[in-house]
């Protein structure tokens, strides 16, 4: 078996992307087959992996760079893994088995992974690739938007979802004037339903940020040199920075170009294996069941499911689940999770308190939770995707559901249900107790 | 600057007539405590009289007379008073007016009322709502004795080895004799107490024999034991021989029910009977407490007799420690009772039949007329006043609406008369909408007099507050009007103590021992003697004590308790120890009492309906729905139901219950209870439309009376109860008072802080936010919080308008388990809430909620005590120490003793 071991210790595995997927993926790899792989990584970015959905904070100021990395160097060094820094893989030789980057390193592999990711939508308007328009994606657009911040005053955010939300708070906090542009009537509409979205839109604003909704951008408009946005209307709404938020795509061309299977992704099965049986795919750039995702929690899942793959473990399969998304502004508590829209099989109950900024629903399907939406108030979050996840029947949790995990809890024995005294049912009930 | 005073008074509410003394603060806030020096309570409250400070606000009170809907002056209404019963008179004859008044009325009031009637106005047409409370003792009374004489005294309670309570949840209704009662039975655990009632109540917790008797089964209860002492040879032969007679004819009438009889009549085993007889019979010191459950009865005076045969027949009257002894319900009946005020009364305990005692009293008054025969009682003036044989109604200090039997069809009367004056302190009760003139009342606090408590006590009410607005003493408005009626010489009273002088002295006007009720002593009394006086026991006959005339000589020194002849020391004097009644012959009467067949249920209406009252409130809530403390402990209009019978109908417990009789319909939440006797259901007496949808439970009473007393049985009314169809149930509480309340059924109570509100409908409404608005409050700055879940139609609301609660409404398809008491104490609690914890209707982990209600003055629940006693507290006292329940008025000491022993009860298994 030492023999064996020691033929495996020479499988080479090699990573395009250094991301959080590959990320979680190398750690539970290290963890099921310490020593399995000899395992080389090209990243794009000149850095390590770092936390992305952490970088708000960081262009908000409320956190530095060094506060959001996962894997420092010295991660890499002790698990023997060689970390290509700044290195774009240009070409995939299947046939032969490497892959080369844009510095002319090619390296062989006994499996691959791609984690390419995902890159940012541009929408084709004139005007887009103008100095000062930027998308929102990773640390050196972080970097360059706050270069940009320190000489200019009013920035445009096109896109008021997540990302472009959580770019105009970060700008606002850096004392931009910022206007968020969203072509659909409310803010995040495909996480929220209108009421939230509405709430959302009032708490925005109440931090300083404009908020124009059914904007509908036309062109990027400068000379040299961004100067505002033209909308549909022919309104034009000055800018000096204008940052793109309005989408991401699969990052699969290099996949297309090696001949593997892609869609609007990279196709893998359930166990993250592309149509080429010694590659896999993980990320935002793989599709998996027909879908393409961008939150971390199956991305997630599906680093775990390629690590027990490359473990050998050829049952591990991915199982989809929806994916609550927060808000990561500030002061702003917005959790949504599921599928809330109308339908007359399903129930829902709602609880508004539009002075204290709070609204909650919950959407029921057979007494069982099918979609959520928080706003103001998301404590309860965690416990409601549990219950979903579970499939768990709440009809006994139902009347106060929706107040949170604090108020559940039978009623004690002697809660009175009217106004005459209870304490004849209260002593028959003890009588009855002790009988 | 106003210097804080303390003022001793009397208590407004029942017939125990406890000592309070107010204290006003130099800011003007009222607190009352227990007199510690009055005989009735030596410093207790109950529940009821310490929260009296909580009911003299001005809210809701008649502040300035009125016609029809508009304010009058004084004069002007007192003038179309006078001058409309003046007509009426002319043109219809005395037959035609009547007034109906109130045991809560002072004696010296009283006494006008009954002086103008009787003897210038010429009828005896003035009858009271005493007639409702113990018109049958006093029938009893007067058959057994020869006058209306209760013979014993509180110290016989405590006296007694044998406490028997016939009819009487003396814990809840008479909390402070209750109390003396446990004291006694703590120091000398071998007393013995006997309950007999229907209902499992709170007193019957604390009694060694409960006797679940079937409703009306008393006089065979008592008639069987007199048979049953005569049987067993216990009967005292001297004592009947030298001061009875009679008592062959009773013993006979007695006889003819065989043991089997009397078990099936009053639905007790043959064993219980023997049980409770030869308790009685072994025990020379017995007292037998009589109230509202003997007197309500269509046999009420004959099951008085029932139980003073027993009494005779044993010898056991004016001794220390025994006696048959009438609790009255109402702070001043027996005052009235003293003055006449009764329609088959003439004044001062003489007979309106006797042509002598006529001319006495006329002569006394110098009246141009007297009274011939008696007049109307109470159903029968009220038919009179349907039939429009009465043309003009004076009603003084009460509620006939809500609290007469057949209560719709003497509302209608009501509607119906030509010309309705209505005295009172409050501005909307159901009887005062209805008046043409309404006059302003003073109040409790406010007005000076005399009250007489069950023991014969005659005690000051005196004010400490200025009457409000134009209120002025009801003894100054009827003068006024007897002096617009041409009565200017016999009605020129300057104060309460020139009326109460001449009341005391007609009392012992040419009474030469004949009458038992003498006061004579005080019939000379003068303004300062009578400021300074002091409670005491009649009779004090002119010969007994001197009574200052002179203000240099203050009463109190001369008539220190304890110097007066006869009586002994703490004051009490007993009538009969010498065996002499006041009959002709000074005999006492054995009555010859049958069982009356008792009220039969059929299949439309199978229930016997039992009408009483709650611990904490009193009449129809006119005082006592004004304080949030005694408005928790029952929030809202109840039916007690056994839950066997309340499954045969299809009842669930807290359903909204409708209840029907061939006279009118209710609705109230049902409470299941095995205290309940199957076949019988209790509705409190209480509620009115003032504070709820449709409660009026004497609706349903039919008006059968007593043949003798012409007291109503109010407690024995065959029923039927039916599930009410609820397609939504509510629970709101509420800052303001409520407006309209747009819903099928509802009860009203106050809380601190504001109000709270039990809600039902039969069908919902077609948008619950509406409904909220318009009850939480439309202000444009109040942000409203909702919840909904439309599929299951449970809706939640909460107002908040700056910052604090305004109001909050719960709606569900079933009865509501919402945290009530913990809602109400965010109404009282001005810091910030929790907001989602007010719409979800409790509170969060870590919050409790008190549980029902036990402890009204300092608030504690049931949940509190039980954990207390979980805690280690195994007494009264502990759980005092610990929780301060119980440790105030004492009124829930029964309730606390209940939890403990259940719990331990529990801990044990």
């Amino acid at each position: 078996m030492s023999h064996g071991a020691r033929e495996h210790m020479s499988e080479k595995l090699v990573i395009i992307g250094n991301g959080m997927a590959p990320g979680r993926m190398l750690e539970h790899l290290f963890e099921q087959a310490p020593g399995r792989y000899q395992v080389t990584i090209f990243n794009a970015e000149p850095r390590v992996n770092y936390d992305r959905i952490m970088l708000s904070p960081v262009l908000s100021g409320e956190k530095s760079f060094e506060e959001i990395v996962i894997h420092c160097d010295g991660w890499y060094t002790k698990n023997g893994v060689t970390l290509y820094k700044g290195h774009r893989i240009v070409a995939i030789d299947r046939a032969a088995k490497t892959v080369t980057s844009d510095r002319c390193v090619t390296e062989p592999y006994d499996r691959l992974v791609i984690a390419t990711g995902s890159v940012p939508f541009i929408i084709p308007v004139p005007g887009s690739s103008l100095p000062g328009v930027f998308t929102y994606r990773d640390l050196d657009d972080v970097n360059a938007m706050l270069l940009a911040a320190q000489s200019r005053a009013k920035a445009v955010v096109i896109g008021g979802g997540l990302l472009g939300l959580e770019a105009a708070a970060g700008l606002n906090a850096r004392g931009m004037d910022v206007t968020v542009l969203h072509v659909m009537p409310t803010l995040m509409e495909r996480q929220l339903d209108p009421a939230a979205g509405y709430l959302l839109q009032t708490a925005v604003e109440e931090r300083g940020i404009k908020v124009m909704t059914q904007a509908n951008t036309m062109a990027i408009v400068g000379d040299g040199q961004v100067e505002g946005v033209e909308l549909a209307d022919g309104t034009v709404v000055p800018a000096t920075l204008v940052v793109m938020a309005v989408g991401i795509r699969p990052s699969a061309g290099l996949a297309k170009e090696a001949g593997i299977a892609v869609n609007r992704g990279i196709v893998v099965d359930a166990g993250m294996r592309t149509s080429d049986a010694s590659i896999f795919a993980l990320g935002e750039c793989a599709e998996v069941n027909g879908q393409v995702y961008g939150l971390v929690a199956p991305l997630y899942e599906m680093a775990r499911v390629a690590a027990r793959q490359l473990s050998g473990d050829e049952s591990a399969a991915f199982v989809h689940s929806d994916t609550p998304t927060k808000l990561k502004v500030t002061g702003i508590e917005l959790f949504s999770l599921g599928d809330f829209a109308d339908g007359q099989d399903r129930q829902e109950l709602v609880l508004r308190d539009a002075a204290g900024g709070v609204y909650k629903r919950l959407v029921l399907k057979d007494d069982r939770i099918i979609g959520t939406v928080l706003f103001g108030e998301t404590a309860d979050g965690a416990w409601f995707n549990d219950l979903k996840k579970r499939r768990v029947d709440i009809s006994e949790l139902r009347d106060n559901l929706i107040f949170g995990q604090a108020y559940q809890g039978a009623l004690p024995d002697d809660a009175q249900i009217c106004g005459c005294n209870g304490l004849f049912i209260a002593l028959d009930a003890l009588a009855a107790r002790a009988a | 600057m106003n210097e804080a005073r303390m003022v001793k008074t009397t208590c407004p509410y029942c017939g125990v007539g406890c000592g309070v003394l107010a204290e006003v603060g130099a800011d003007g806030s009222v607190s009352v405590r227990g007199d510690p020096n009055h005989p009735a309570n030596f410093g207790r409250l109950c529940s009821k009289g310490s929260a009296l400070a909580e009911t003299i606000g001005l809210e809701g009170r008649l502040l300035h007379p009125e016609i029809g809907a508009r304010g009058a002056s004084w004069d002007e209404a007192l003038d179309l008073v006078a001058q409309r019963f003046s007509t009426v008179l002319a043109e219809h004859g005395p037959e035609s007016v009547a007034f109906y008044v109130s045991g809560q009325l002072l004696t010296e009031d009283y006494y006008l009322a009954n002086k103008l009637m009787k003897g210038f106005i010429g009828t005896a047409n003035i009858d009271t709502n005493s007639r409702l409370c113990m018109a049958s003792s006093v029938a009893g009374h007067r058959r057994a004795f020869g006058a209306d004489i209760v013979p014993g005294t509180y110290e016989d309670l405590e006296l007694a080895d044998l406490v028997v309570l016939v009819g009487s949840n003396l814990a809840w209704c008479h909390p402070v004799l209750y109390q003396r009662i446990v004291a006694a039975k703590e120091k000398r655990p071998e007393m013995k107490l006997v309950v007999i009632d229907p209902r499992r109540t709170m007193t019957s917790d604390i009694a060694d024999l409960h006797l679940a008797i079937r409703p009306d089964g008393d006089v065979a209860l008592f008639a069987g034991l007199l048979a049953w002492l005569a049987r067993s040879g216990l009967l005292d032969r001297d004592f009947i021989a030298a001061h009875t007679s009679g008592l062959e004819d009773a013993r006979a009438a007695a006889e003819e029910l065989s043991p089997a009889d009397t078990a099936a009549v009053t639905g007790l085993t043959e064993a219980e009977l023997r049980a409770f007889y030869e308790l009685f019979a072994h025990t020379e010191r017995t007292v037998t407490v009589f109230s509202q459950g003997v007197n309500q009865s269509i046999s009420g005076t004959d099951k008085v007799n029932a139980i003073i045969n027993c009494h005779l027949a044993t010898g056991r009257i004016g001794r220390p420690g025994m006696g048959p002894f009438s609790v009255t319900g109402q702070p001043n009946a027996m005052g009235g009772r003293e003055v006449g005020g009764l329609a088959n009364m003439l004044a001062a305990h003489m007979e309106i039949g006797n042509g002598a005692h006529r001319e006495r009293v006329q002569r006394f008054w110098n009246a141009p007329t007297i009274a011939a025969r008696p007049g109307l009682k109470a159903v029968d003036m009220f038919r009179a006043v349907a039939d429009g044989r009465i043309k003009a109604l004076w009603i003084m200090a009460t509620n006939p609406v809500d609290s007469m039997p057949d209560a719709d069809r003497v509302r209608e009367a009501i509607a119906a008369c030509p010309f309705v004056v209505v005295s009172d302190i409050s501005a909307e009760t159901d009887t005062i909408r209805h008046a043409h003139v309404k006059l302003p009342a003073a109040g409790w606090g406010e007005k000076d007099g005399t009250v007489t408590n069950s023991e014969r006590r005659i005690s000051r009410q005196r004010p400490f507050l200025d009457a409000p607005g134009e209120a002025r003493p009801d003894w100054w408005i009827i003068c006024e009007v007897a002096k617009r009626m041409g009565f200017r010489a016999a009605f020129a009273y300057a104060s309460a103590a020139e009326i109460f002088a001449e009341h005391a002295a007609l009392s012992g006007f040419e009474n030469d021992g004949e009458r038992g009720f003498d006061i004579g002593a005080y019939g000379g009394i003068n303004e300062a003697s009578y400021e300074e006086m002091e409670p005491f026991q009649w009779p004090v006959r002119a010969d007994e004590i001197e009574v200052a005339l002179s203000p240099d000589t203050p009463f109190s020194a001369a008539a220190r308790r304890g110097e007066m002849s006869g009586r002994t020391k703490g004051g009490a004097l007993r009538f009969f120890a010498d065996g002499r009644f006041f009959t002709a012959d000074h005999k006492a009467r054995f009555i010859a009492v049958r069982p009356t067949p008792q009220r039969e249920t059929d299949a439309e209406f199978p229930l016997i309906l039992n009408t009483g009252r709650v611990r904490d409130h009193w009449h129809t809530m006119t005082r006592t729905g004004k304080s949030p403390r005694l408005s928790q402990h029952s929030a809202e209009p109840f039916v007690e139901l056994n839950p066997e019978d309340a499954a045969r109908f299809g009842i669930g417990d807290a359903d909204i219950v409708r209840l029907a009789s061939r006279h009118g319909e209710m609705l109230a939440r049902a409470l299941l209870t095995e205290r309940q006797r199957r076949g019988s259901a209790f509705v409190p007496m209480h509620w009115t439309d003032e504070f709820s949808a449709r409660a009026r439970v004497d609706a349903l009473v039919a008006p059968v009376t007593d043949p003798i007393s012409g007291q109503p049985a109010s407690k024995t009314m065959p029923v039927r109860a039916e599930r009410f169809a609820a397609r939504m149930f509510g629970f709101a509480v509420l800052r303001a008072k409520p407006g309209l309340i747009d819903a099928d059924y509802w009860g009203l109570a106050r809380c601190r802080g504001g109000w709270r509100l039990e809600l039902a409908w039969a069908a919902e409404h077609e948008d619950w936010q509406v409904f909220a608005r318009s009850l939480l409050g439309n202000e444009p700055t109040a942000d409203l919080l909702a919840y909904h879940d439309a599929a299951n139609g449970r809706h939640r609301f909460v107002s908040i308008t700056c910052g604090r609660l305004a109001g909050a409404l719960y709606l569900a398809r079933a009865p509501l388990a919402v945290f009530r008491n913990w809602l109400v104490e965010q109404l009282a609690d001005d810091q910030a809430h929790s907001r989602l914890a007010l719409l979800a209707g409790r509170p969060g982990k870590g919050q409790a909620d008190h549980g029902a209600i036990v402890c009204s003055c300092f608030g504690v629940g049931a949940s509190q005590i039980a954990a207390a006693v979980g805690d280690g507290c195994a007494t009264v006292e502990a759980i005092g120490a610990t929780l301060q329940a119980g440790t105030n008025c004492g009124s829930c000491c029964a309730e606390i003793n209940t939890i403990i022993a259940a719990n331990r009860l529990a801990a044990a298994e």
